[in-house]
């Protein structure tokens, strides 16, 4: 999730090309792209399998840490259960799917595009894309109104490094381990949760 | 679908057994980094050419912002029963 600019500067790069129509016919039409996911997904794996951070955080530290992602599933998943019948032709799956993202919009709008649409991969983008910018933006009357975990939740798989500044700063430094771990625990979980939930 | 994982998860192995590769590590990030770029390149190329979705991209928007406005009020509203049940009391201990 580092370089979020980066990135959005690439999908809108992209964009323009797309629709200024000056690439080739073969680059547009790519069904070699499922492939370019599945290299992707290997390699991510093998990052989580070689990062013992979370591993090292975890030592030390009272397992109730646990509670904390579990709250941001569990709460993303109650809150868009409710939301979802205000948006007509979404399912329910889908509306999941996009929250599943937790804010770690490259990998899962990239997952939904590949294995289900197009259509719901925006809507993923631009939903996880949001969920970052709110944190960044209500952090502080997050933890006013909801507690101290509250900016960590919401910013779901960012909370260990884009939002981690702030989370640190409204929340108190003795929140920064517990960011961070939760941040990785979603980063990880984030690919399952996604690819199951479409496949549903 | 499942491919994704069941990837996933070989990779995950294969790096757990390489973890002290500290030179692998570095050049599997910036792999990483740059496959992401990539594909959200293509994924932009595919959108921009989509004349349905550039039209609806409006319409897109306003859906994503309330899957995550649900998703964010559900998160804030549980971390706050956590947050009082498990930890705000053993903090003033």
């Amino acid at each position: 999730m580092k370089g979020s600019i980066t990135i959005l500067c690439f999908f809108s790069v992209g964009l323009f090309f797309g629709y200024s129509k000056v690439l080739p016919d073969f680059l547009i039409k790519n069904d070699y792209s499922s492939y370019a996911l599945y290299f992707l997904m290997f390699l991510v794996g093998i990052g989580v399998g070689t990062d013992t951070k979370a591993f090292e955080v975890l030592k030390g530290f009272n397992f109730k840490i646990i509670l904390i992602p579990l709250t941001t599933i569990v709460g993303t998943a109650l809150g868009i259960s409710l939301i979802f019948l205000f948006i007509p032709n979404l399912s329910f799956r889908e509306a999941q799917a996009v929250g599943a993202g937790y804010g770690y919009y490259s990998l899962s709008s990239i997952i939904i595009t590949e294995t289900y649409s197009k259509t719901l991969g925006v809507i993923a983008l631009l939903s996880n894309v949001m969920r970052e910018i709110i944190t960044l933006l209500l952090a502080p009357l997050m933890v006013t109104f909801f507690g101290k975990i509250a900016p960590v939740c919401s910013g779901g798989a960012t909370s260990m490094d884009t939002t981690l500044p702030i989370i640190t700063s409204v929340s108190g430094k003795e929140f920064a381990i517990i960011s961070l771990f939760h941040g990785i625990v979603l980063t990880i979980l984030v690919p399952f949760i996604v690819s199951l939930v479409i496949a549903l | 679908m499942l491919i994704v994982i069941a990837v996933m998860a070989i990779g995950i192995v294969i790096g757990y057994f390489l973890r002290h590769k500290a030179l692998l590590i570095k050049i599997n990030n910036k792999f990483t980094m740059w496959a992401i770029y990539l594909l959200l390149f293509v994924l932009g190329v595919s959108i921009g050419a989509n004349e349905t979705i550039m039209k609806n991209l409006p319409i897109l928007g306003l859906k994503a912002l309330t899957i995550t406005f649900g998703g964010v009020v559900g998160s804030i509203f549980l971390a706050w029963f956590t947050y009082t049940k498990f930890f705000k009391n053993k903090e003033q201990e």
